[in-house]
């Protein structure tokens, strides 16, 4: 088993859900707590485990603006695992989670070097690495409803831009939509062969906007009766 | 990337340290001069071993949670953090028992001395490596990602360490011309390798870029929010830019300050205690700020999705 999420950038619309809920969820989970420096000061800043970017793709007019959520991509060769000096980065076998073993971590920063993606953050409070558990303390939770047996970034995307599955199983959702959509994995040339992948936008033909000068005679009667009938 | 003060003297001191000893561990095997008294000696491995201990416990500083720091020497089948951690502590007791020895002067025991002797500076050449190896292997820093990073780390921990060692052989007793030659030879070798790699990590090459990192290759990408308001610890980690220009006025320091000062001050000939003195403390100031562009230079890949187009 490969868990991991899919992320349909096509119809993620930036609204930072995810984020707030995976907050709300790991705040209080194996990991917690998610320590906020100054929350309510002049620099708040603090840890999490999803961030939110917006990128501005193409030259303008042909430009689209593409909101890019990430987290850890539990990657299949994870480098933070291996040059994990302590053994607290730990990837795994049965289903691919990469974690950090609270107890053991000595707070060095390697591992965040080591990761490409930017999913490990430091908690200065505890002194230890944290990072995205894929709220393994969700997933596994026999005495949730099934449906809601799911991280809680996934839950809560309002646009269903989130997806949760196995990708080994080729028949899986994930990995259909991975196919059928062209996902795809970020900065494969480093070659650490992330589990989470990413669906391009979809390619759209334009709505036309040539014909909006001239109107039909129902356009044109609709006009009449509109100067004619006061409201 | 962020230069912590801590890790800069920590692999400045022990490389300094583990250099001395490996060259100490020849120079007493070839008895270059005409071979250091045993004074000279224990000098000379009593201050190798307090540069390494310094080090390695200021870099106990720079962790967030040093209480577990026992734990670094678990990994080391897979980590070199975790090597360079068990090699310089397997290379005290050897580097012990040769200064044991060498105090001991027992001629029974002289095949013993060297075997030790040998061994203090294997695990010593081993060590610094792995040092180097630390930032060597991470594929995210193409500044770091380079053989010529444990070879800099190698040929600067040797440098520093054959001034110290000219230092302590400069008693009078000892002739120091090979000791000299040694010094001046070493500062060669570590200033032209750091000059290949500042040429090196000059050109680009093939590297990730904006477009790589978030998979829209077919056209500009530009960061329009980053989604926090203040800092991170990405930003506060990664973030750290130096200016080109003031990059270009340190590297020409490095190489002034730290090589080519030195050097011409041994190369009179008639250094006197004084000069090496101020030679050592030059290179030492060279090495550090060296040590500092280093980390300075890094930029890391996740500059990428803050913003940067290339790395």
């Amino acid at each position: 088993m490969r868990l991991g999420l899919v992320i349909d950038l096509d119809v993620c619309v930036g609204c930072h859900a995810c984020a707030i809920a995976c907050k709300e969820w790991n705040a209080s989970g194996t990991t917690a707590p998610l320590t906020d420096y100054q929350p309510y000061g002049a620099k708040p800043s603090g840890v999490w485990f999803n961030r939110i970017r917006s990128y501005e793709v193409g030259e303008y007019p042909h430009n689209k603006t593409i909101n890019f959520p990430m987290s850890c991509m539990h990657c299949e060769d994870a480098d933070c695992v291996t040059v994990c000096p302590t053994g607290a980065s730990y990837k795994r076998a049965e289903d691919g989670i990469v974690l950090v073993d609270q107890t053991k971590c000595m707070g060095c920063n390697y591992c965040s070097w080591a990761c490409p993606y930017g999913a490990r953050e430091l908690d200065r409070e505890s002194g230890t690495m944290k990072k995205c558990t894929l709220c393994i303390d969700r997933i596994y939770d026999t005495f949730m409803p099934v449906e809601e047996r799911q991280p809680a970034c996934v839950l809560t995307c309002p646009a269903h831009a989130r997806m949760f599955g196995d990708m080994d199983d080729a028949n899986s959702a994930v990995s259909v939509v991975i196919r059928e959509r062209g996902g795809y994995q970020l900065m494969p040339e480093l070659g650490y062969n992330p589990t989470n992948h990413y669906l391009p936008v979809r390619k759209a033909t334009p709505i036309s906007t040539e014909n909006l000068g001239k109107l039909g005679f129902k356009g044109r009667l609709k006009g009449v009766v509109n100067k004619v009938v006061k409201r | 990337m962020h230069p912590a003060f801590s890790v800069i003297f920590f692999t400045v001191s022990s490389g300094a340290g583990f250099g001395l000893f490996a060259l100490l561990v020849l120079a007493d095997l070839l008895g270059l001069g005409g071979g250091l008294s045993i004074d000279q000696k224990l000098t000379a491995g009593g201050l190798a071993l307090f540069l390494v201990a310094a080090g390695l416990s200021s870099s106990v500083f720079h962790l967030a949670n040093p209480k577990n720091a026992w734990r670094a020497f678990s990994r080391y089948r897979t980590s070199w953090l975790s090597r360079e951690g068990v090699f310089a502590v397997m290379f005290y007791p050897f580097a012990i028992a040769y200064l044991g020895l060498t105090w001991l002067d027992m001629s029974q025991l002289a095949v013993l001395k060297v075997v030790v002797g040998v061994m203090a500076a294997i695990l010593a050449w081993v060590t610094i490596f792995s040092t180097g190896m630390i930032y060597a292997c991470l594929k995210t820093i193409r500044q770091w990602n380079s053989p010529l990073v444990p070879a800099n780390y190698l040929a600067l921990g040797h440098f520093l360490g054959g001034l110290l060692l000219l230092l302590i052989a400069n008693n009078g007793t000892v002739e120091i011309g090979s000791y000299v030659a040694i010094s001046i030879g070493l500062s060669v070798v570590a200033g032209m390798l750091k000059a290949i790699y500042y040429f090196w990590i000059n050109k680009p090459g093939a590297t990730s870029t904006i477009n790589t990192a978030t998979g829209f290759t077919r056209g500009t990408v530009r960061l329009l929010d980053t989604g926090h308001t203040h800092g991170t610890f990405l930003t506060e980690e990664f973030g750290f830019q130096i200016a080109r220009q003031y990059a270009i006025m340190l590297k020409v320091f490095v190489m002034v300050v730290g090589f080519v000062v030195p050097v011409l001050m041994l190369a009179t000939g008639q250094a006197s205690q004084t000069d090496i003195y101020v030679a050592i403390a030059l290179a030492s100031l060279g090495v550090v700020a060296e040590r500092w562009l280093f980390f300075a230079e890094a930029r890391h890949v996740v500059n990428l999705y803050h913003g940067a187009q290339r790395t």
